[in-house]
């Protein structure tokens, strides 16, 4: 009968293994299918398609030329290789002011009719309209379908994912900015933690620790929304003055707001592997005349050094990660960071702020959950480097 | 005993799905639909509706789909939306419940009180980069948006950028509150809002829409009369099938008592 009840619960331990293990595979499987799926996706909206006059000599226009020209950027053919005509802008929903209702019939049968009269008329015009009313007249021509190419989304350097009729979907602004925030985060909160970890477990005496400990771990437990809420409202307007910015909120903000919050996790793990040193060797240290300070360094610091890069690990996913704060105090400007001292946008904040509204299964959809996949490959590169740096420290296992 | 309980439960599920309507959508108008809800439910106590937001496109895609009863926008419908509900056989109709106006507003520093709609337009474009090219102190414009998924980006988008985007890098705040409160602490900040979130923190520009004839203050009185040119409409969509079902509240909202929640919220009533 034990042995029955024995054998039960180590099956059932190592189905909930086997379950975690392959729920884990299985929504990396989904999120970079998803992300994927961005490339099967046309530069302009799906759905629809863009026209020009039958004249024109253009048979191609790739993402970014199309957003200059509805932008107002690209005023002429010429300057695309076409003829020397200026561009004319046509946006589906102008046909309604330009016919009434009634002419185009029941079910808007003739809607593409008199697309097919608007664009016919002009020979600079460029029409971006619903490939279902697409005219069937030989003076209208649908330019080629491109798809979204690795190179536009990698290399692209603009993020303007609703831009219509062709959206930017370039990662760079993104990811530098993450990159930045979370790295001067680390650098700041790195040395600092480690300053407290050392007071804390070797330093501080014991009244002091038991009212530090908790206090510090407190810090864990406040909701990121509030850290951003103060870094809002206080750190914005000091970093502001005090440098002397045109604005307040910036990578740098980012970085002060996020290294108070991956500062418990730093100081939490990295003093309990310093306070896990066996006292046998701190004492034998002692013993032979090494002082205080040489015992930490000496000893206690390469003794724990896989804690203590454990720590620096875990401080940097949670920088990393990080969503609700960053949004708040980064500005989420997407432009390519050139000083510590400008606005940036990150990919959690990214994917955070423009989830809700993005159609599901659409290229934004998609593109976001891309984002996704790059944060999940930032993540695992940086714990396969830690793995390989703590597993060649020569104090490790002393 | 047990039957009995089923019975009354099944009933119970059965007079409150009578009566239960979701209203989903746009979070500009969330709080005037709870509130609305609130005060519909207080009257009729067998009503009982749900309130929910998520953006003015998730309401539709919501109505298209028939999981909600009515959705709430801050944007007109598509052109595409409509078509795929009439596909399916139904119709959508449209019933506008208030109007919101758009305040542009800048730091209470700034001395610039008036810009057309051409200088908002490059300012938010990044062709106007200084204050004073717009007659203001030699200072960088820094212009704040709001996030790409809200109703007002787009709203602000298409009526005074006439469908150009937003310059690269704009600043984007995630909430209507973070912008007030960046540009409070922003000198040379821009931005815009809803006329219920203006406030003593921050200087709302007039605005001409005319090239500079006549320029206008927000207010609720100067959107009531059309002479505030940035008014966009608050909408309820619902279809012809469920109009029985959803009349009550609808009617409700439009109501005296309806309208003045309106008013109350910051928006401004259908009712002249």
């Amino acid at each position: 009968m034990r042995r029955f009840i024995e054998k039960t619960i180590e099956n059932i331990l190592r189905l909930s293994g086997l379950a975690t293990t392959i729920i884990i595979l299985l929504m990396v499987v989904f999120l970079f299918k998803e992300g994927f799926g961005l490339f099967k996706n046309p530069v302009v909206e799906r759905g629809h398609v863009l026209c020009v006059n039958a004249s024109n000599k253009i048979e191609y226009l790739n993402s970014k030329e199309i957003k200059l020209i509805f932008d107002g950027k690209i005023e002429n053919w010429n300057k695309l290789g076409g003829e020397d005509v200026a561009i004319e802008l046509f946006r589906f929903n102008e046909i309604f002011s330009r016919y009434s209702e009634e002419e185009f019939g029941e079910d808007y049968k003739k809607l593409p009719e008199k697309l097919g009269e608007v664009i016919s008329s002009s020979p600079g015009m460029i029409a971006f309209i619903p490939k279902q009313y697409m005219p069937s007249t030989q003076q209208v021509k649908a330019l080629a379908e491109e798809k979204i190419g690795g190179a536009d989304f990698f290399g692209g350097t603009e993020w303007i994912p609703t831009s219509v009729p062709s959206p930017q979907f370039g990662v760079l602004p993104l990811v530098l900015g993450t990159l930045l925030v979370s790295l001067v985060a680390i650098l700041i909160a790195l040395p600092l933690g480690l300053g407290v970890a050392i007071y804390i477990s070797e330093l501080a005496s014991y009244g002091t620790r038991k009212i530090l400990k908790p206090a510090v771990e407190l810090l864990a437990g406040i909701p990121s929304v509030v850290y951003g809420f103060f870094g809002l409202v206080v750190l914005v307007p000091l970093v502001q003055k005090a440098l002397n910015l045109p604005v307040g909120e910036t990578a740098f903000t980012g970085s002060l707001v996020l290294a108070i919050m991956a500062l418990p996790t730093i100081i939490t793990v990295a003093e309990d592997a310093m306070r896990s040193t066996p006292s046998a060797m701190r004492e034998a240290s002692l013993a032979l005349g090494a002082t205080h300070w040489q015992t930490i360094y000496k000893v206690i610091i390469p003794y724990a050094s896989s804690g203590i890069s454990a720590a620096v690990i875990l401080g940097i996913g949670r920088a990393v990660g990080e969503t609700m704060a960053v949004l708040m105090v980064t500005g989420n400007a997407a432009v390519i960071p050139t000083s510590l001292f400008a606005p940036i946008r990150t990919i959690p904040a990214a994917i955070a702020a423009e989830l809700g509204e993005a159609p599901v299964g659409g290229a934004h959809y998609q593109a976001l959950f891309m984002l996704g996949c790059i944060l999940f490959m930032i993540t695992l590169v940086m714990s396969i480097a830690s793995e390989l740096i703590s597993k060649r420290q020569p104090g490790k296992g002393v | 005993m047990r039957k009995f309980l089923l019975a009354t439960l099944t009933t119970l599920i059965a007079v409150s799905a009578l009566y239960a309507q979701k209203v989903k959508g746009s979070d500009t108008v969330l709080p005037l639909s709870q509130q609305e809800a609130e005060s519909f439910t207080k009257a009729n106590k067998s009503a009982n509706v749900t309130v929910t937001g998520g953006g003015s496109g998730v309401g539709i895609s919501a109505l298209l789909e028939g999981t909600t009863d009515i959705a709430q926008s801050s944007r007109k419908i598509k052109f595409e939306e409509k078509q795929k509900l009439q596909e399916k056989g139904d119709k959508v109709v449209e019933k506008i419940i208030a109007y919101d106006a758009l305040a542009v507003i800048v730091h209470p520093s700034n001395p610039v009180s008036k810009l057309t709609r051409e200088q908002m337009e490059d300012i938010f474009t990044g062709k106007t980069t200084n204050w004073k090219d717009v007659g203001g102190p030699d200072m960088k414009i820094i212009p704040y948006s709001r996030e790409t998924s809200s109703g007002t980006y787009e709203f602000f988008k298409e009526h005074v950028l006439k469908n150009k985007n937003y310059v690269n890098g704009i600043m984007s705040m995630p909430a209507t509150g973070a912008i007030v409160q960046s540009i409070s602490q922003t000198k040379g900040a821009i931005g815009y809002i809803g006329l219920a979130y203006l406030d003593k923190k921050i200087k709302a520009v007039q605005v001409s829409f005319d090239e500079g004839k006549t320029y206008t203050a927000p207010s609720v009185k100067s959107a009531m009369d059309e002479t505030y040119p940035i008014v966009r409409p608050l909408i309820y969509y619902y279809t012809e099938k469920s109009e029985a079902t959803v009349k009550p509240f609808v009617d409700y909202v439009l109501s005296a008592a309806g309208q003045k929640i309106v008013r109350d919220i910051g928006f401004i009533p259908i009712s002249k």
